[in-house]
């Protein structure tokens, strides 16, 4: 099938593409990589009638540190281009990990940070690791900007609190605390399909090796990115053993996650495939921080 | 409401300009305004990889790609790689191989691996493997596709 008609805006600017939302609210829609707003609108699941494309933004595309050695990335930045970024792999090593497992090259070289996080799809590895990594995003209105924290940003299947006339413009993720580690599990039916479930695990030991903090967010395991609260608390100032790991990972899978059934997956299986994710995320995690003096 | 606007886009170095709706796909674009039928359209949502091309180098879904945005930028699709006299290295080694039946993946497969052979001329099998994985192929069962692009790769490197 065919999109139907729509109108179209081409902005240069931020500014001028938040005037063109503001005038046409809920009728409008952002294209930023169409990797999947695209499909939807190809098979008529969304009509907008108005798209307003961010691609010829310059000032929307970039990755850089920032003052306290976190990351900042432009919300038009190409997945591509943070899969090969070597500030990507130096500062933010699960980023890096994660990114040829999105998709494929050919999604990968449209498909933007900021669309993917704005989707919210929960299976999107993004969604999960922003969260994991405790990011925050920059949203601008015509009416002025403000920060949201990744935990709080996305509010259910596909929903955000990003208003109508709003664009999310920015990503920052902070640095990794010494002695951190992290890791990204997930099982798909084919490489680079989306997740039957997946699992982003961030731990930090203290100075006497125990668990400081254990964060895991998982994906396809819920309405949104599922963080395994429970879990982390049975981990808290313990010593990463085998025991406490398993333990943990059983917690998560019976308690923290609301996997659902349909064709590919039953939610019992799901739930199998969290346990055994989070159990070898977590011995990975683990053993990267140790190392991570 | 403007439902026409005026672009310009480089397709295999010829430069094209016409007015599009902003609607229409680059790959309908591609193959009904230019007449280059090449390109395959198989699903329309960016699974099966068919419609592959090169935008700016890299490849892209042109079925998830509006025409108009394809204003001021470079495509490259089958027909820009070789001619039928002067085949490239790589629909050589696919004619010896065998790594077509029907060919209606051809075109897509063929677009995704001249970047990925430039950037990595001497791949492992896996490579080749992870590097076509966007792309589905109903015939050959994957097999003659790995050894044309093992073949492929060795003619380049040449
Ligand atoms: C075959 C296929 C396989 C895929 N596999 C995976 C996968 O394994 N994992 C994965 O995570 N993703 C996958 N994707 C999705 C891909 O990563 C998309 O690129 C991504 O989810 C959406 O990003 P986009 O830039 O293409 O956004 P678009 O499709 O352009 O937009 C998506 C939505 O977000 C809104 N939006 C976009 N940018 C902004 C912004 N800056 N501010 C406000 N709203 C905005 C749009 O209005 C739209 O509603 C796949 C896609 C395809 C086609
Ligand atoms: S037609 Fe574009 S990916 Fe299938
Ligand atoms: S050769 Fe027929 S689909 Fe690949």
């Amino acid at each position: 099938m065919k999109p139907a008609p729509f109108e179209y805006y081409a902005p240069t600017t931020i500014d001028e593409a938040l005037s063109h939302l503001a005038e046409h609210g809920y009728d409008a829609k952002v294209l930023a990589g169409g990797q999947s707003l695209i499909p939807m609108m190809n098979f008529r699941l969304v009509q907008p009638s108005v798209l307003v494309d961010l691609n010829n933004i310059a000032e929307l595309s970039y990755i850089h540190p920032d003052e306290s050695g976190g990351l900042r990335l432009g919300a038009m930045t190409r997945h591509h281009q943070v899969e090969v970024d070597p500030l990507v792999a130096e500062l933010a090593p699960l980023l890096h990990e994660t990114m040829p497992k999105i998709a494929t090259s050919q999604i990968r070289s449209r498909g933007t940070f900021g669309g993917s996080l704005s989707h919210a799809d929960p299976s999107a590895e993004l969604v999960s690791v922003s969260v994991a990594l405790d990011g925050r995003f920059r949203l601008r209105g015509q009416n002025g900007e403000r920060w949201v924290p990744a935990n709080e940003f996305f509010i259910g299947l596909f929903t955000t609190l990003l208003e109508p006339d709003e664009i999310l413009v920015e990503a920052a993720l902070p640095s990794m605390p010494v002695r951190s580690g992290c890791s990204l599990m997930e099982v798909a039916r084919r490489p680079h399909d989306f997740a039957l479930v997946g699992v982003a695990a961030v731990v930090t030991l203290d100075e006497n090796k125990l668990c400081q903090q254990a964060r895991m967010v998982f994906l396809s395991a819920g309405d949104g990115p599922m963080v395994a609260h429970k879990a982390a608390e049975s981990l808290k100032g313990q010593a990463p053993t085998l025991e406490a790991i398993r333990a943990a990972a059983e917690i998560a899978a019976s308690e923290d996650i609301d996997p659902g059934s349909d064709i590919h997956a039953t939610a019992e299986f799901r739930r199998h495939l969290a346990n055994v994710l989070a159990r070898r995320a977590l011995e990975q995690a683990f053993e990267r921080a140790a190392d991570n003096k | 409401m403007q439902n026409s606007f005026n672009i310009a886009v480089t397709v295999n170095d010829t430069r094209y300009e016409r007015a599009v709706e902003p609607r229409i796909l680059l790959s309908d674009f591609l193959r009904h305004d230019l007449g280059l039928t090449g390109t395959h359209v198989g699903c329309e949502h960016g699974v099966c990889g068919a419609c592959t091309i090169l935008f700016d180098g890299q490849p892209a879904r042109s079925c998830l790609v509006f025409a108009v945005q394809a204003h001021g930028h470079k495509i490259t699709t089958v027909e820009g790689l070789g001619t039928i006299d002067n085949l490239h290295p790589i629909q050589e080694a696919f004619h010896e191989a065998h790594g077509l039946q029907c060919g209606f993946c051809t075109p897509g497969i063929l677009t995704t691996i001249v970047p990925f052979l430039e950037q990595n001329p001497d791949p492992s099998e896996e490579e080749i493997r992870e590097a076509i994985s966007g792309n589905l192929c109903r015939c050959t069962g994957y097999q003659h596709i790995v050894d044309a692009v093992k073949l492929a790769a060795e003619k380049m490197r040449k």
